[in-house]
């Protein structure tokens, strides 16, 4: 009787946990659609006022001004591509070079002490991050281009390169470590070098998780807000290349938003380019966790 | 582990202790607005407290829209802001039942300021427009070395951009390539560092403690016309005399006419104390018109 009665009491315990979670994951998801659907509550009324052609075409952003105000958000998108392709170039190369040497060359010991000192560069906050793109990048760049400044793209670029190597290196090197051993021992035995089995076997073979952390590692430096708003100088002006101050769709929203009129066009603007940049964020981590995805079906 | 637990009493008595003491004082006041003005109006607070030890005053920046809205929507007491309050402004306060009593505490010198290594020493009024507006793009057009020109300015947010738009722009659009910065701190980093760098700040934002200009800056000297005498705002009887052409009054905004401690405040602030306070800041004193104003919105 003793027993069944404890049977019960523990049945119905997990039937709670499991609701627990059940809630908990929902929730998740319900937070995550609920912000698109506030997002696009709020942008949409900008549209009535705003053509949506202009909106996405036009290079002039000036909402507070007298003469004519103008909501084009093309400088700003490209100037968000621009940065995070430029922190890209650098971070690639770097990045899968680090995690080839933790996983493959580096001694174990050498390997347990980097690879946490990677993961912690992670935590750097990113005003930090922000404040050595003034003090030091910024000047370094304005010396090696003969520049007058260093407040541009090519500053911001490196910056978050390095916000986004963390996550390359981890994922890279994570994923280089469960190709199998077999593969590896195959190639050696067929008499490749080590470089030639890295290249031609390891690699390719981890190709979908180092795809993936540079996926994950792209949407971290779109979304990236204060470290461009410092170090990237906030011209709104259409970027002529690497070396042109630029302002990007986040810097935008953190300068303006704070000061705008509630309820008035501009605000409903600013809302408009958070959804542009919303989806695009939401399309690079969602190609980043398909890929990851076919990765793990074919290991099993 | 005897220690351990010594700490995590402590620690936790203190979070007991700390919240309770603070909820015991009196309720704080809020001032809140124009960059420009935090500084002068800490020194204020600070020497206010000091007279009335019991009292609690928070100030902070944001800028001076950001100070309206604050006190239209009833999160601070006192709005900072270097511009007039706008028609709009207005309106939103009237909508919600609320009057606005306006006060000037203060005169700023807007100062323009270049890098210490470069050779032009004045501009006009209408100079400096043109190369806001970004239609004068070389140093060489007004007597300086053959350099592009980098234009420093503060972002939407802050009165000083709206003033200087209006003022000196002629109510024209700011260039789309100047740099929008964060504060006046930072333009005038920004300045100091760039051989090319133009900038507008409040005049209390280039000189030390001792009224010495910052090393690496210059502040211009701004004539009307072209074979009009040129006035620096360093000179404090030329800016007192109404002879330098870009200077603003600095105002303070409460709801209703104001009582007890902020009416205080405010009367310490326009007092003889406070405008000495002023004056050793870098602003400038209030004349006699602005006084008689004063008074009148702080009776009937």
């Amino acid at each position: 009787m003793k027993i069944l009665k404890k049977k019960r009491i523990t049945r119905f315990k997990e039937a709670l946990i499991q609701t627990f979670f059940m809630t908990n994951a929902t929730l998740a998801v319900m937070i995550l659609v609920g912000i698109f659907i506030l997002l696009a509550w709020s942008a949409i009324p900008a549209f009535k006022e705003i053509n949506f052609v202009k909106f996405m075409t036009g290079v002039n952003w000036d909402p507070t001004s007298p003469v004519k105000e103008e909501y084009g958000i093309l400088s700003m998108v490209v100037s968000t591509f621009m940065v995070t392709f430029g922190a890209l170039v650098i971070a690639i190369p770097i990045g899968i070079g680090v995690a080839a040497y933790l996983s493959d060359v580096a001694h174990p010991r050498t390997r347990e002490i980097i690879k946490p000192v990677i993961e912690l560069l992670a935590g750097i906050p990113s005003v930090v991050v922000g404040f050595l793109g003034i003090v030091l990048f910024g000047p370094l760049i304005a010396h090696l281009f003969h520049l007058p400044n260093g407040l541009n793209a090519l500053n911001g670029s490196v910056l978050l390169a390095i916000m986004a190597l963390p996550t390359i290196i981890s994922i890279s090197e994570d994923s280089l470590k469960a190709v199998p051993r077999s593969y590896q021992e195959a190639s050696l035995a067929l008499g490749a070098s080590r470089w030639e089995t890295l290249v031609r076997i390891k690699i390719p073979a981890a190709l979908s998780g180092i795809i993936a952390s540079i996926m994950l590692g792209m949407g971290r430096a779109i979304g990236e807000t204060m470290t461009v708003l410092m170090a990237t100088g906030n011209a709104p002006a259409f970027p002529h290349g690497f070396l042109s101050s630029i302002r990007t769709m986040t810097a935008t929203i953190a300068i303006e938003l704070g000061e705008v009129p509630y309820y008035t066009t501009h605000y409903y603007a600013l809302f408009g380019v958070g959804l542009v940049l919303f989806i695009i964020t939401f399309l690079v981590n969602l190609s980043a966790d398909l890929i990851l995805h076919r990765y793990q079906e074919r290991e099993q | 582990m005897k220690i351990k637990n010594f700490i995590l009493v402590v620690l936790v008595g203190l979070g007991l202790i700390l919240p309770g003491q603070i909820k015991a004082d009196q309720k704080m006041l809020q001032v809140k607005g124009s960059d420009t003005m935090v500084n002068l109006v800490n020194v204020l607070v600070e020497e206010f407290m000091e007279r009335n030890p019991k009292v609690q005053l928070a100030i902070l920046g944001g800028g001076s829209g950001t100070g309206i809205a604050a006190l239209i929507n009833g999160t601070c007491d006192i709005a900072n802001h270097s511009r007039p309050i706008k028609e709009k402004e207005l309106m939103m306060a009237q909508e919600r039942g609320l009057r606005i009593r306006t006060f000037i505490i203060a005169i700023d010198g807007l100062s323009v300021i270049v890098n210490a290594h470069n050779p032009v020493e004045k501009l006009t009024l209408s100079q400096i427009g043109a190369i806001f507006r970004g239609e004068i793009t070389n140093w060489k057009e007004v007597g300086g070395q053959d350099l592009p020109i980098t234009l420093y300015g503060r972002q939407s947010n802050s009165g000083t951009y709206v003033f200087f738009q209006e003022h000196v722009l002629g109510n024209k659009n700011y260039s789309p390539k100047m740099n929008r910065m964060n504060g006046n701190a930072q333009i005038v980093e920004a300045v100091s560092r760039d051989k090319s760098g133009i900038g507008y700040v409040g005049v209390g934002y280039v000189v030390n403690e001792k009224g010495e200009v910052f090393s690496g800056l210059k502040v211009l000297k701004v004539s009307n016309s072209l074979d009009e005498m040129a006035y620096s705002p360093l000179n404090k009887k030329d800016v007192e005399d109404g002879l330098y052409p870009i200077v603003r009054p600095l105002f303070q905004s409460t709801i209703g006419k104001p009582t007890g401690l902020i009416r205080k405040f405010i009367e310490f602030e326009i007092g003889p104390e406070g405008q000495e306070i002023v004056s050793r800041e870098g602003f400038f004193p209030i004349g006699k018109k602005q006084q008689e104003l004063n008074a009148k919105n702080l009776e009937n």
